[in-house]
């Protein structure tokens, strides 16, 4: 039961990115290219979120621990490694292609739009064939949201 | 510029920061949408059910959106089948490999000030500008 409450933050986060339009690729892809018609919303998309979440987040890690949970899981590797490099470039590269990110494109799958829903699929298979096929990389199986422990150093 | 949106942009976004503030209220984790979906793919116990929630919050999120702000959702993408389905591949893979996409990085983890997420945010929003640029200003928009 208690772990049902995350369902709050999906709800919520699915309504912030409709109400900044978000959800529509183009204004991504209007963002990302500026030697365009610029669109700068992205940009305060993230302004908005991320100042919200620079206060919240020093409030809240002042507990002990979250409402539902043990601890605090928060994400504690700090080195720059290929896989964090190569991997942000390529899911960059997607991203710009055609707007989408992981976020508003599964908020969109109730609109049945066929593009849509090829993304989706896709990026399921991606996710699951990265880890099957090189199992080496995926040294934080859920993304970095995860208690992990501490890799062995030189491991990568 | 005539498409910027500074106010909903702004008030949405700070409805996002306050989603991710909730997950990590609640449940104590980085609102990651790429982790969370991504951790769904392989039944493990105890983590399959609260990021199952997210998700169903999140399509609950888009019904709402359909019934109640029916244009953010008229979504049109002009690309062909084989170039989404190779842009949602590379979604899938990067967001693994580099253990994050814009929300967990460039959310969470830039307001957070984390090392790796600073970087990987410069990161793909270069290479996504420069994808961005390649299909827009010098394929048409047609890819």
């Amino acid at each position: 039961m208690a772990h049902v409450v995350t369902f709050v933050s999906g709800l919520l986060f699915a309504l912030g990115l409709g109400i900044s339009q978000m959800t529509q690729p183009q204004k991504i892809t209007n963002f990302l290219n500026f030697i365009g018609d610029w669109d700068p919303s992205l940009l305060l998309v993230m302004a908005g979120a991320s100042g919200v979440y620079f206060i919240t987040h020093q409030v809240i890690l002042r507990r002990p621990a979250p409402v539902m949970g043990q601890r605090f899981q928060l994400p504690t590797r700090r080195e720059i490694d290929r896989p964090l490099i190569m991997g942000a470039a390529l899911f960059g590269i997607g991203w710009g292609m055609v707007g989408f990110c992981p976020g508003p494109a599964l908020a969109s799958i109730v609109t049945g739009n066929e593009s849509v829903m090829i993304f989706v699929l896709a990026m399921g298979v991606g996710m699951y064939a990265f880890e099957v096929l090189d199992v080496r990389f995926s040294m934080e199986p859920d993304g970095g949201a995860g208690l992990l422990p501490r890799q062995p150093a030189g491991k990568i | 510029m005539e498409n910027f949106t500074p106010v909903s942009a702004l008030i949405g976004g700070m409805i996002i920061g306050l989603a991710a503030s909730l997950m990590l209220f609640l449940n104590g984790r980085i609102c990651g949408v790429s982790g969370i979906f991504g951790g769904l793919l392989h039944f493990n116990k105890g983590e399959t059910l609260w990021r199952f929630s997210f998700v169903a919050g999140l399509l609950c999120g888009g019904v709402l959106l359909l019934l109640y702000h029916p244009q953010s959702m008229a979504i049109n993408i002009p690309y062909s089948g084989p170039t989404v389905m190779l842009a949602g591949l590379l979604v899938g893979i990067g967001t693994r490999m580099g253990s994050g996409c814009t929300s967990g990085h460039g959310i969470c983890g830039v307001s957070r000030l984390a090392p790796r997420s600073l970087i990987a945010t410069g990161v793909f929003l270069a290479s996504g500008s420069i994808a961005a640029i390649a299909v827009n200003q010098f394929m048409g928009g047609q890819a």
